[in-house]
């Protein structure tokens, strides 16, 4: 049947949808996320997405933990987050429908592969019995198909072995999933003739999976309740878009900033999960002067970068918790010698190594206090994937102004999150252009700018202002080792006056959403930006009085802070970690805040921000 | 400058801060800094474009005393961070001081990486076989049986051989010196500044409070004709005062061995030439000391091979080649984007 017309006629419209798409770690579901997430922002929809995979590089096929999942959450409105639970799970094999089950909305649409619903591979998934057999999915609306036979019959020309052939069975998923939300195969189709350019048969086959899958949804009968769909456009604000995820933005970022520095960016860096893409990234922009560094460890990483910033480039460093850890003494060295560098961090689960693959905001007190003596630094953390590229360019922005070491905080959900990005103008961007210190009239290392209280900045190679810096305490007036007492004490005090007075130089703290006073005010930081802002403006639209306040420089904190906290009658902090922003809030402004804490390695659903929301304005606080 | 105005002939003096050097009197460190500063004017050196990184230890001391740029770092990161000054300006003269507890204990790691990636650059390691700044404890140089604060009843652990640690590393130059022996040391400071790579030249340095005559045995002056062997690349290994002792390889064995010439029909012929190429006889020399050796001294091992961070920069240049100078809002736009509104339409 000729029925393209009649079919999308006949689609249900969809303000917003959840999938989940879930298989074992060699099932490719990664590749199937991004390339439906890739056709979905053409279709013009806003969307998020959270790849959830597992620690192991090959964890044994078909057990729980070697599942891997990707979510993507689109609508024709303005959406924040991956989404809480999935509308649609599509299931690979038993071990993903164990795993996924639980999440899956009530009368949700599960999609399941039941040729991989062998014997051995339930019991791998520590079932005893077949969970399609019995009424376990009786709330849900299931779609059982035996996509390892439909696929094997799809390739069947181009006479693979069984277990190449059975690799295309993500593509032919991908092709229902796209025929049930109306999404087009070309871009799918161009990647895969790029991808598999020398092995032109498998990509031949993969093709034909992925048009099979189409097709059967074309043709084939389905039960009650599954049906096609559509998602109209979003109404996103007009510009060029692509999209990006955190840890290509922050690579993007450093790279900007540097241009508007005027100076070479020096990435030193040793592989670490989630950060180590950013050492990718950076290393294949060789053409934008990018030198980068895969040193011997942590600390060498960090060294070297600090060794180019004192020779006149940007240094910086990309790593995670433990990364950071072992950076500590050397970032103090950049402290106490005031050199620009950069640190970012891409937050993971800890302590020690935690939960590598998995994100969490425990790494804000060692960002702001972990290092030994009085040792400030300013810190400032991205809010949403995008926001990563602008926070990079403003961390180096401070790192040349002040002459200081400023750490980036990101975590794993931003930098495997993608959304939809409005493209900036280089050109809108303002140079800062790094200050060097040639003039050898009246030069000492020491030497500050009133107003900034930066040091100078003389580098190797410039004859008349050779100098010796270090670790130990400088006289604040020659720059000569000095172990006066005094000395220590004022020097102490002027590096911390020099980070604070940059909270002058940064944006005051305004309210995202909401009036500046009121019952409740919700302040998050970093990757909670989308889940809260739905929560609150969920509440708002029933009635409550709540507003959203997102901090994105946390050392120093910005003026007005304090005021607006003081404007609520009751504060609440959502933080993945248990309870570090609210430390220092509480530590600087008493303000009697309340922590909700998620420790799970997962971001915030919506709704549990909602409910905390919800049940800290149920009872008046007691006065 | 113009060239009608030529550069100041520089001198020793030029190189000397105004930092008043506090060393303990006696200390091996006094001569081999003044050695440096005799050497640099000689060598061509230049005080803007000179840097001396150290670690932390009593040798890392070393930069504030030099009238150059200078960065004195933290315990063992000296080498990852001149590395990060060498790849931000390649034309720097970067020097490297480091001892044997910042080089070979805590910065053990660094020192091997810095070798192998062959960045160019000269390490003077001073070895004095103890921490002096930390007072008195043994290092990894120390010989078993070192009795100090933390091993009242003698040290256990083998020392480390800094020559054949760096031979195993892969440097590409390593060369020794004694501190007080200005004619050797300084004839090693300007091979290895010479050498495109890293040049490690070891420093056997006297620490006269905490380990006094570490090295005695081979380098007081009456005895030192049979103690030291000097190399040179090319040249039959003899030493002893008469001239008449040289090494040779024991017949069918990868051993070496002291022989006499015109004992058992030795003869000049028979002892082995000095080939700086020969990383394996390098290793062999590298272990040799007192009472059954000489110890050897110069250099053991050089082979050039290109510097690092040219190599890393030269990657830079041909992705400039190769794809245009970069472009920030192309990089940005890279890849699938899409329009919303408006009437463009990109890619
Ligand atoms: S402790 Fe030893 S090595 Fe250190 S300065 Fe004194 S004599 Fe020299």
């Amino acid at each position: 049947m000729d029925t393209f017309a009649s079919q999308s006629a006949e689609r249900e419209s969809l303000e917003s949808v959840v999938i989940r798409f879930a298989g074992d770690s060699g099932d490719g579901m990664q590749l199937t996320g991004t390339q439906f997430t890739q056709s979905t922002a053409l279709m013009g929809n806003d969307l998020a997405t959270f790849p959830d995979f597992p620690a192991e590089i090959r964890a044994p096929a078909g057990t729980t933990f070697g599942v891997s999942g990707f979510q993507i959450h689109f609508a024709s409105r303005d959406i924040m987050t991956p989404g809480d639970a999935p509308d649609v799970l599509v299931a690979m094999n038993p071990a993903a429908l164990k795993v996924n089950l639980p999440d899956l909305k009530v009368g949700g649409m599960l999609l399941v592969n039941t040729g991989a619903f062998t014997a051995g591979n339930l019991k791998k998934a520590g079932y005893e019995e077949n969970p399609l057999d019995g009424d376990d999915l009786a709330p849900y609306r299931v779609l059982k198909l035996d996509i390892s036979k439909l696929t094997l019959a799809s390739v069947e020309p181009f006479e693979l072995s069984t277990k190449e052939a059975l690799r295309s069975k993500n593509m032919w998923t991908l092709g229902l999933v796209m025929w049930m939300f109306d999404r087009e195969r070309s871009e799918t189709v161009a990647w895969l003739e790029k991808k598999f350019a020398k092995k032109p048969e498998i990509a031949q086959a993969n093709i034909a999976a992925l048009n099979a899958g189409h097709a059967y949804g074309e043709t084939a009968e389905f039960p009650q309740g599954i049906g096609c769909y559509t998602v109209p456009k979003a109404d996103l604000e007009a510009g060029t878009y692509r999209n990006i995820t955190g840890n290509e933005a922050t690579s993007w970022g450093v790279v900007a900033g540097a241009k508007l520095a005027g100076i070479r960016p020096v990435l030193g860096s040793y592989p670490i999960t989630p950060a180590s893409t950013i050492l990718h990234t950076l290393a294949n922009l060789k053409e934008h002067g990018v030198v980068t560094f895969q040193a011997e460890d942590e600390i060498a990483a960090v060294c070297a970068a600090i060794g180019a910033s004192y020779a006149g480039s940007l240094g910086l460093t990309s790593t995670s918790g433990p990364g950071v850890a072992l950076k500590a003494e050397a970032i103090g060295l950049a402290v106490a010698t005031e050199l620009p560098l950069l640190i970012i961090d891409v937050q993971r689960g800890g302590p020690s190594t935690g939960l590598p693959t998995k994100t969490e905001q425990s790494d804000l007190l060692q960002a702001v206090y972990g290092r030994n003596g009085d040792c400030p630094l300013p810190v400032i953390a991205a809010q949403t994937p995008g926001d990563c590229f602008y926070m990079a360019i403003e961390a180096i922005r401070l790192a040349v102004k002040y002459m200081t070491p400023v750490m980036l905080l990101t975590d794993g959900a931003l930098a495997n999150s993608a959304e939809p990005w409005k493209i900036p103008s280089f050109a809108d961007f303002e140079p800062f252009p790094a200050n060097f210190r040639t003039d050898p009239e009246n030069f000492h290392p020491f030497v500050r700018d009133p107003e900034t209280l930066a040091r100078v900045w003389a580098k190797p190679g410039t004859p008349g202002t050779e100098h010796r810096i270090g670790g130990l305490e400088k006289h604040h007036d020659s720059g000569n080792i000095s172990y006066d007492p005094d000395n220590h004490h004022k020097m102490t005090k002027i590096r911390a006056a020099k980070v604070a007075q940059i909270a002058d130089d940064v944006p005051a703290q305004t309210v995202d959403q909401g009036d500046a006073e009121g019952d409740l005010l919700v302040v998050g930081w970093g990757s909670t930006y989308g889940a809260i802002s739905q929560a609150v403006s969920a509440c708002r639209a029933s009635g409550l009085k709540v507003s959203h306040a997102h901090i994105r420089y946390i050392s120093p904190l910005p003026r007005g802070l304090g005021e607006l906290l003081k404007s609520f009658k009751r504060v609440l902090i959502p933080e993945m970690n248990n309870g570090m922003l609210i430390k220092i809030l509480r530590a600087e402004f008493l303000v009697d805040a309340k922590g909700l804490n998620k420790i799970a390695g997962q971001p915030f659903k919506v709704s549990e921000i909602e409910a905390a929301i919800r049940s800290h304005l149920s009872n008046e606080p007691s006065e | 400058m113009t060239p009608l105005d030529p550069p100041k002939k520089l001198t020793r003096k030029d190189f000397v801060s105004d930092q008043e050097v506090r060393w303990c009197p006696g200390c091996g460190d006094y001569a081999i800094v003044a050695a440096i500063q005799r050497v640099l004017p000689k060598i061509g050196s230049t005080r803007e474009n000179t840097v001396f990184v150290s670690g932390i230890g009593c040798s890392s001391r070393f930069p504030y005393y030099m009238n150059t740029y200078g960065f004195h770092t933290i315990h063992g990161r000296a080498p990852a961070l001149a590395t990060g000054v060498k790849l931000a300006n390649p034309e720097l003269d970067v020097w490297v001081i480091t001892g044997d507890g910042d080089g070979l204990s805590i910065g053990g790691n660094h020192f091997l990486h810095l070798l192998r990636r062959n960045v160019n650059l000269q390490i003077i390691l001073f070895n004095n076989r103890i921490y002096g700044l930390t007072k008195g404890q043994y290092s990894p140089t120390s010989l078993v049986g070192k009795k100090s604060p933390s091993t009242p009843l003698g040290s256990i652990d083998s020392p480390v051989t800094p020559a054949a640690f760096a031979l195993g590393s892969g440097a590409r130059f390593v060369s020794r010196a004694i501190d007080v022996d200005v004619k050797n040391l300084s004839a090693v400071l300007t091979r290895a500044h010479e050498f495109k790579g890293t040049g490690l030249i070891e420093v056997f340095q006297n620490c006269p409070v905490f380990n006094d005559g570490a090295f005695s045995h081979f380098t007081e002056r009456a005895t030192a004709t049979e103690t030291q062997l000097h190399l040179e690349h090319g040249k039959p290994m003899i030493f002893g005062k008469e001239r008449d002792r040289g090494l040779r390889l024991r017949p069918g064995t990868l051993e070496i061995e002291v022989v006499t010439i015109g004992e058992n029909g030795i003869t000049e012929a028979d002892l082995l030439v000095h080939d700086e190429t020969n990383r394996a006889q390098a290793f062999l020399l590298s272990g040799l000391e007192p009472p059954l050796f000489p110890v050897a001294l110069g250099v053991l091992f050089a082979a050039p091979a290109p510097a690092f961070e040219e190599a890393v920069l030269d990657q830079n240049r041909q992705a400039v080649e190769l794809r245009g100078a970069g472009d920030i809002d192309a990089l940005l736009r890279k890849g699938h984007t899409w329009t919303v509104g408006g009437d463009s339409q990109d890619s």
